[in-house]
């Protein structure tokens, strides 16, 4: 059970890294990573928002989707869900933890329409697994997209001083170098573990 | 058929139950913002520079609403914005006493020795990566590649002979420049203060003669000779010497008598102090 826990984890941080190798996310994943402070923010709200998505969207696909035979509908029920939960954690964390809101708050609705967000319930759902292994992947999905911002926003950093053709600057040499990081994590693909 | 409906039915209900929810908690949730907030806001420079010591504009609106910041804080509004705020707030307004940055380095281009020609990236962080210190001998003196001129969102910035130079009137004090120079050695000083002394160097004389023709070899001859007595206005502190601008009375005597010539008038230069020296 453990080791099971364990190889989705780093499959989900490493190998099957929802930025790198998966391409999901990819808009947020460009557009916050300017800054170290705004990625690690944008990380954290994602990591926050994967888990309670899973956990939420195994529980209507368990309960709702599948007694009624609706398992075609996955992709509208659970977009209609994600929305309404990031929406009412919005809320909640206004009211009930004003700090928190204050480091998540102008993240959470742009995490609304992130694909990244759809793409961890759609693959809980096409993997099969059952509820804790639904939260351990989203939880390390959402590491996984924060360890890329973050290494994204460290290159970014250095660019600022880097010396490149001037036709390069600004989105161009982003996306060369984004491919470059994501071209390292190819690395880990086909890799086994357990 | 029936698919089609249950289809149609279950996710109606899941729907109308999310709406409600939304409806529901933001009742629940409903957080009373002041209104004053946003006026308090639009009276405020909207330069996110950070002067007042909150994080942006709308930091400090929001602690000036909750009563926890003074209302003359916002240094790029000035007196009007001051007025304004206290008008909103129900408070006697203060004056904000205008402070201008300075950079208290004298190293032109041919004053300050170099120990190397720097050919890197216009950009001081960049400049002090290599070996961190930049090309001047001196660890004190201003990098002069005009990291703080980019910083400066109101052209009170330049860069004149190899230092940094501050426009006094452009200068709005919001101290954008203070926090990116990489040295830290900007000074906000306040705009009716006459005489700087214009060196950071904290080391030993015999070590600025050395790399500098300007810099403050700490004689303390300014100290003793300071008319504000008992305790001067000027004194001499880790080899350097600090005006308190609360006791200083602009008299601009050190600036005579400093045989660095390194104390020096900002503006107001009397013409009398030649004649003074000549009669002497």
């Amino acid at each position: 059970m453990l080791t099971n826990l364990l190889s989705i984890a780093l499959g989900a941080i490493l190998i099957n890294n929802f930025i790198f190798s998966q391409f999901l996310g990819i808009c947020p994943f460009l557009g916050c990573s300017s800054k170290m402070d705004t990625a690690s923010g944008m990380g954290l709200a994602v990591i926050f928002v994967m888990g309670l998505a899973s956990a939420i969207c195994w529980l209507i696909n368990e309960y709702l989707l599948v007694p009624f035979g609706l398992e075609f509908m996955q992709t509208l029920a659970y977009i209609l869900v994600i929305a309404t939960l990031v929406q009412f954690i919005e809320m909640f964390l206004k009211k009930s933890v004003p700090s928190l809101y204050s480091a998540l708050g102008i993240y959470l609705p742009l995490i609304t329409t992130n694909c990244a967000v759809l793409g961890v319930v759609l693959l809980n759902t096409q993997y099969s697994y059952n509820f804790i292994e639904s939260v351990v992947y989203g939880i390390t999905g959402g590491a996984g997209f924060m360890l890329a911002i973050c290494l994204f926003a460290a290159v970014r950093e250095k660019l600022e001083f880097a010396d490149y053709p001037r036709c390069f600057k600004g989105f161009p040499i982003n996306l060369v170098s984004a491919g470059l990081v994501s071209m390292a994590f190819m690395g880990f693909s086909g890799m086994k573990i357990f | 058929m029936t698919t089609l409906i249950m289809a149609i039915v279950v996710l109606g209900v899941m729907g109308g139950i999310f709406g409600a929810l939304l409806a529901f908690a933001s009742k629940i949730f409903h957080v009373d913002t002041d209104p004053r907030l946003e006026e308090v806001r639009a009276c405020l420079a909207g330069a996110n520079c950070g002067a007042c010591g909150f994080a942006g504009c709308d930091g400090y609106a929001a602690a000036v609403v909750s009563g926890q910041a003074p209302t003359n804080k916002c240094v790029p509004g000035g007196k009007d914005a001051a007025e304004k705020v206290a008008a909103i707030m129900g408070v006697a307004g203060g004056d904000v006493e205008r402070t201008v940055a300075f950079v208290p380095c004298s190293g032109e281009n041919g004053v300050a020795a170099r120990r190397f020609h720097y050919n890197g990236p216009k950009n001081c962080q960049a400049a002090m990566l290599f070996g961190g210190r930049d090309s001047r001998d001196c660890k004190f003196a201003c990098v002069g590649l005009g990291t703080c001129v980019q910083a400066c969102q109101f052209e009170a910035m330049h860069i004149v002979n190899g230092i940094a130079k501050v426009d006094r009137e452009a200068c709005k004090g919001c101290g954008a420049c203070r926090e990116v120079c990489p040295k830290k050695i900007i000074l906000m000083i306040p705009y009716k203060q006459k005489v700087m002394p214009q060196c950071s160097s904290k080391d030993r004389g015999a070590v600025v003669m050395k790399v500098c023709d300007a810099g403050c070899i700490g004689c303390m001859k300014c100290q003793r000779e300071c008319p504000v007595k008992p305790e001067p206005a000027i004194t001499v502190t880790d080899n350097l010497a600090h005006i308190d601008t609360s006791k200083c009375i602009g008299c601009g005597h050190c600036a005579t008598v400093c045989p660095r010539h390194i104390i020096r008038w900002q503006y107001g230069e009397p013409a009398a102090v030649e004649e003074k020296a000549a009669e002497a």
